[in-house]
Formats: C-alpha cells, structure tokens, sequence
C-alpha cells in the first residue's frame, strides 16, 4: 500500500497538546517536513518562546534552547555567532516578538542575523488566556480590551512584517497562514526558502503565520479559518514582503 | 607613601602625565595605583587623575590630602589648591595660571611650560615639561626611569616626537636647580 | 614576570579573553565602559571571537545565554542599573545550568544613582539577584591583580558548576590600573555533552526552564541546592590579616577593605590591635572563618560602601555571638582609611573602656 502521509523525523511521537483547530501544530508539523526534506535536523536548532508554543521542545526531535519571553532572537544571535554553521530558528508569538522582545526582534533583525523567525501571530495572547495583543485588530474583543481594540486607547496593531522589511538586514520576510491547504503549501514553501537563504548565508529570515486561535477568539475551528481570510488578513494581507533575491 | 593629583583641561595631556610617572614608578619597583576621573566629571573639559608611590601595598588610590598637585589650568588650581597637605609642592604652568595660591605653608614651583614648548617648537610637550620639573623636584624616580618609561609609552610613534619629548623633559628637569 | 600597568576594566578583558572568552555581549554603562571598549577591540582579533554591541542588557545576557547554550565561554559587564535588566537572564542561565560570566562594575544606587564607586549592589548579588530560587558565586576582588586572577577563576567555576559567576567591583577597582601579572589560564575542562550544537546523529536534547509539573520543578529545585550546597562547602574564600593577636577585627570586602588595610595600619601603629577578615567570594559567604574568629574576638566592625548590606552575613555567620559594629557610606563616597581609623579607635577605647570595668 502506498504510503500518503506519515510523522516527520523531526517530530517525537508526542500527541500536541494545543487546542483543537490551533495552528501551531500545523506549523510545527510544516517545520518539521521542511527540516526533513532538506536533511538538516542534525544541525537544526530550534529556539521556542514563552506562550503556548512553550513546550515545543517536546514535540520537535531536533535539538531545542528555550528563550526567556520575548529574547528569542536575542539568543539565537548568541547561538549562530558561536555555530554559525548550524540551522538556527526561533519560534516566536506576537507578543514575545511585538510586544515584549519588540527590541531583541528589530535589531537582530537590522544587524542582519543570518536566522530565521517564524513568527506566529494569532491576534491574541493565547496561553494567558486571550489578552489583547500588539497584533490584535481594531473592534476585536480580548480580556483586556473587552469592548474590542480602541485606537485611541489601545493603539493600533502591529505589522511586524512590514516594519521589519525596512531595515537593511532584512532579506527575506513573507506572510503566510495555515487556515486552507493552499495557504498550508505556501507557508511550507515559505519556511523552505527562509532555512534555504540561512544555510546560504544570506542573511535575516522571517516567515509570519497568520495562525488560528479558536479556543480564545471564541469560534469554532472552521470560523476561526474563515475569520483569517475574511477579517485578519485585510490588516494583515499575506505574501511576499521582501525577497532580496526576487521573486523565487 | 606619596600621592599627587594631575590636572588640567582635556587635551594638555593630564592623565598622560599621571600614567607616565606611574608607569616609571612600577618598573622602579614601587607599588603604584593610577585612579583618572571619569564619565560626567570629565565632560566639560576638565581631566585628573591621582596617583600613589609606596613602598608597601596602597589602601586607597584617592587623595584626599595629595603630598604634590600638579596643575595646568586656572580651574584645577582653585578645585585642588586646599586639599593638599600642610608643606605640600604645587607644580603649576605659569604660562596659562594667572592665579596663585592664597596658602603660605606650600612650596610652589613655577613652571612656564607654554614658553618653553614653544621655543621647542611643539606646544603639545608642555605636560613634558612639567614632568621634567617634577620628576626633578620630587626625586623619587631617576630621570632616566622617566624617560625610558615615556619612550615605552609613545611605543612606535615616530622618532622625531620621542626627542622633542625628551627635550622637553630636560628643559623641565634643569629649570628647577 | 612581565608586569604592567592596566586598567581595572581592561584587565578583565584581558583576563578573559586569555581564558578562552570568545563571546562578548554588552551595552554603554560607566564606569565600565573601558571594558566593553576592551573587547570591542580584541576579542575579535582571536579566532572565533565575537563582540556585540548589544541594543540594551537585557538582550547582552540573553546574548550570552545563546552562546553559552552553544559551547562558547562567554562574558557580559555592566554597571548596577543595567545588572539589574540582567536578571531576567540571570535567573534563566541558572535555570537551564548554564554557565557565565556577569561582570557588575557598581555604582551608585538605587535608580540611576550616580557613577562614582559604591557597594550597594551586594543584596542583590549574593541573593541570587532575579525572581527564584537560585544563587551565583560572587567574587569580589580588591586589587586589579585580584581582579585578574578572579576573572579567570569565574570562568572555570562557572563550567565547574555550571552556574552564572559574578565578578562584584566598583567603579574604582575598574578605573584604576595597577601593576598586573597575568597568570597561566588552565584548560578548559567542560563536557562536550552539555553543549547544544544540533542532533547530528543522536538522539536531540532541549534546554528549559519551564517545568510546568510541581514535582519536577521541585526536583530541579532541590537539584540545584544540592549544587549550591556542594559550591558553599567547596568554593569559600576569604583573606584574613593580621589577626593573630586582634581584639577587633574588620570585616570588609572590595575597595571597603582595601581602606580597611590602610586604616589598620595606623590603628596599629595608634597601638590597637586590630585585624581583617576579607570575604573573596561573598557567595558562598565565608561565614565558618567569622564564625572561628568569635571564640577569641568579642568585637567585629562590618565596614561597607553601603548602610549595612553584608552586615546581615555577618550577624548570621555569629549567629547571636560577640558585638557587630557597622561604619558604612553609600552612594558613590570613599571613605578614607583615616575616616575610617578613627571609627575604630572609638569602638576599640569604647570596649577597652568596657572591658577595664
């Protein structure tokens, strides 16, 4: 019988502990094909955040450094500098990488680290319990903004991407998500050529994920893939941000 | 134990002169600490340093009751004038210091380093100058030790400078009888 | 011997980069900015060195984190304010059992205080520093050489116990240069199984602090006591002087008991005998030699560049035993060593007096 579809090597035989329809477990599980494919997990080195991909480490079969909230790419810079020929990546949610680890994020990224960040955003704090986040969208209710994200008080959401693709050190920086199969084949692709340009030295990589959060954005799974299409992705619209090396 | 304060505007080679005498110092085999001011202090344009020549290990770097100063400018002699020591030696560059100490128990030697840099044909030798006149007076180190220690300092800057260098401490040095 | 005259911030870079340091993270900060300058200068002149100017201190020790977990000998400085950004860092490498070099060049305090030389960053140090349950060894050197020397002790203590050293001087101990000779650094002896460097064809490993299970934190918590409680009988070190014959007996560390030396000697040319106990690591804290002393001292004087920090060692070192005086001057004042003589002639003629009684 042919084989259609198997674990990656480069996951454990641990069952995720995410919500049902989240899509961390998606993106892990497309992390961990890509390092499959290009035969890298010997190398690979993961760095997980604090929020819910916290636990990272227990699924991912490669080697893994936890961060401190928000510093990720602050210690991947420690680590590629020390191995400069291992596959460094951090795994980053949009309030370590926006909020919190905001500094860490844009001068790892101006100084040109040759990592890459896959950068989940969810619109929302997920492991604290559904937060307003710098990424949240204007009207969307949070525990912390319960009337919905008000500009004038809350300030406006955070395009990551498009900030950091001003800054000279940056090469290569897409916005994908995980809601449809095709969006799934696309951040796949994404998160290749982000690991491809690292191992050719070209510099700074980040791939966002435009990534469904159920549980706190109080919808079913298939709403909350409906709400990325039709709602997340008019403040946050998907595709290539910067490519230094041209359509690809 | 001995210690003296070098001062002065940045630029006239203060914390120079601080160095070199504590470099000396150590290659005659003295203990010897060398504390220069820094950070905010220093901003503005004033520059000291404080340096200690003992036989035996040295407490504190600081001064509060400095045997000599050493001064280049008008400000550093009214920061400094009262902290030194009952009977201590002020050295001071007559060619810039119009003021003089008000005190009776200090020894002060006038030195008008700016005049004779300039007839040496280098106005930035008159820290050099001084340190002649100093090294004479205080008579703890060899002239000598001085220089070899200056020349180590200056390390591979060119040949010409090490002998304005050298006659600049000379002229210092012979000023004073 | 080749002597030479440095600089207090230069010769820990020195010292480090000797030892083997190759990664340097830090961030401008008087009064150790030299140092920060220093390795800028050289550490990547050596092969495999790296320098990063980092964008604040936070990421510095995150930085060192990173190069730690990778295998590298690594080294971050600052001065009080900017090491307490570290201690989100701190705390971490603890966690993960990591090895470092945390250098804090302190002034003083609290706030922004000032930059002139203090000590009154020693709670802070010698209580682990950041939020949990945890502790790093704190050298505290008196001397530029001293600083040499403890420099690269803190990186092999650092490997042995893989745990954060702290390397705890003031502003004057770092602007000053004093005559140095460096010693022989010794190989590094740091299992290569510790060090994150990609599976290769092993089985992956991961490095956390999160331990979500109470047992297992708890478990790693008692793990690293029993590593703190190894360090506490192992790593003590103090210098004592001239206490053969002592009635009073000082207890200083640093820059305080360097002014303590000077203030002796004349106490003992005044005819007091009077004598020094000089905590070199100030965790773990030397308490055993204090503790000693008491069977033959009545009178203990903790001298500090801050309003009783140390202290508080000191009176559970004696654990109710003898009188602890204090003579203490924060905020960035240096206290003279004849300051300093007087306030021992008033407790020592305030004892005789008692003791005459």
């Amino acid at each position: 019988m042919k084989k259609v579809f198997g674990k990656p090597e480069s996951l454990k035989d641990a069952i995720f502990h995410y919500c049902a329809g989240c899509g961390h477990s998606i993106t892990h599980r497309l992390i961990a094909e890509v390092i499959d494919e290009m035969g890298i997990r010997d190398i690979a080195i993961g760095i997980p955040p604090a929020g819910c991909a916290v636990l990272a480490y227990n699924y991912f079969d490669i080697d893994m450094l936890e961060a401190p909230h928000g510093r990720g790419c602050a210690v991947a810079t420690g680590m590629k500098r020390t191995l400069p020929d291992k596959l460094i990546f951090s795994y980053q949610g949009d309030g370590d990488l926006a909020a919190i680890g905001t500094a860490e994020t844009f001068h790892a990224a101006n100084r040109g680290e040759n990592i890459t960040v896959i950068f989940i955003n969810n619109a929302v704090y997920g492991m604290t319990g559904g937060q307003m986040a710098p990424t949240t969208l204007l009207g969307q209710a949070s525990t912390t903004s319960p009337p919905g994200r008000n500009a004038i008080l809350d300030g406006y959401p955070v395009r990551m991407s498009e900030i950091l693709a001003l800054l000279e050190g940056t090469k290569y920086i897409e916005r994908c998500a995980v809601n449809t199969p095709a969006n799934i084949i696309r951040t796949r692709r994404a998160i290749k050529k982000a690991f491809q340009y690292q191992m050719d030295d070209v510099g700074f990589t980040m791939v966002e994920v435009l990534s469904q959060c159920p549980t706190n954005w109080k919808m079913t799974p298939i709403d909350a893939c409906k709400w990325i299409d039709e709602v997340m992705a008019l403040s946050f619209p998907p595709g290539v941000i910067k490519d230094i090396k041209g359509k690809g | 134990m001995t210690k003296t304060i070098f001062a002065g505007f940045g630029g006239q080679g203060v914390l120079m002169m601080g160095y070199s005498y504590a470099h000396a110092a150590m290659n005659e085999g003295y203990e010897v600490t060398y504390l220069p001011s820094y950070g905010a202090e220093v901003r503005g344009g004033t520059a000291n340093c404080t340096v200690a020549v003992s036989d035996d290990e040295i407490a504190s770097p600081i001064a509060s009751e400095p045997d000599y100063l050493v001064v280049m400018n008008n400000p550093s002699l009214y920061m400094f004038q009262n902290r030194i020591t009952l009977g201590g030696v002020i050295f001071l560059n007559s060619s810039i210091i119009e003021a003089r100490p008000t005190r009776k128990d200090l020894e002060i030697c006038e030195i008008p380093a700016g005049e004779i840099a300039t007839e040496l044909g280098n106005p930035r030798v008159q820290n050099i100058v001084v340190m002649g006149a100093y090294v004479k007076k205080t008579g703890r180190i060899s002239p000598d030790a001085y220089l070899k220690s200056l020349k180590k300092i200056m390390g591979e800057k060119k040949k010409s400078i090490m002998d304005v260098n050298r006659k600049a401490f000379t002229a210092g040095y012979e000023l004073l009888s | 011997m080749n002597k030479i005259l440095i600089q207090g911030n230069h010769v820990i870079g020195e010292a480090a980069i000797r030892a083997g340091c190759r990664f340097y993270a830090g961030y401008p900060i008087t009064p150790q900015n030299e140092l920060t300058e220093y390795m800028a200068e050289n550490i990547r002149k050596v092969e495999g060195g790296t320098f990063i100017q980092a964008e604040s201190e936070i990421a510095a020790i995150n930085m060192i984190l990173g190069a730690s977990a990778a295998g590298a000998r690594a080294m971050t400085s600052s001065s009080s304010p900017g090491i307490s950004l570290k201690q989100e860092g701190i705390s971490s490498m603890a966690a993960d059992e990591l090895p470092g070099v945390i250098v804090n060049i302190m002034r003083g305090g609290p706030g922004l205080g000032n930059i002139l030389p203090s000590q009154g960053d020693y709670y802070q140090a010698t209580r682990g520093g950041g939020h949990g349950d945890y502790r790093t060894i704190v050298l505290a050197p008196d001397s530029v050489q001293e600083l040499a020397d403890l420099t690269m002790d803190a990186f092999d203590l650092a490997d042995k116990y893989r745990n954060p050293v702290l390397i705890l001087a003031d502003g004057m101990i770092g602007q000053m240069m004093e005559p140095v000779v460096f010693g022989e650094p010794r190989p590094r002896k740091y299992d290569e199984s510790y060090v994150l460097k990609g599976a290769g064809k092993g089985r992956s490993r991961f490095i956390r602090g999160l331990i979500l299970d109470a047992l297992k934190m708890e478990e790693h918590n008692w793990k690293l006591h029993r590593k703190y409680q190894a360090i506490e009988q192992r790593e003590k070190r103090c210098e004592i002087s001239r206490t053969e014959d002592a009635d009073l007996l000082i207890i200083a560390y640093g820059t305080a008991a360097r002014i303590a030396k000077g203030a002796i000697k004349r106490s003992r040319e005044a005819g007091m005998k009077v004598g020094l106990i000089r905590p070199i690591t100030l965790w773990p804290f030397p308490d055993h030699v204090i503790r000693e002393f008491s069977d033959k001292v009545e009178n203990f004087l903790v001298f500090e560049m801050n309003t009783g920090q140390m202290l508080d060692d000191v009176k559970l070192a004696l654990n109710g035993r003898g009188h602890v005086h204090f003579y203490g001057r924060p905020g960035g004042v240096v206290p003279t060593p004849v300051e300093l003589a007087k306030v021992i002639a008033h407790h020592y003629n305030n004892n005789r007096s008692l003791d005459e009684d």
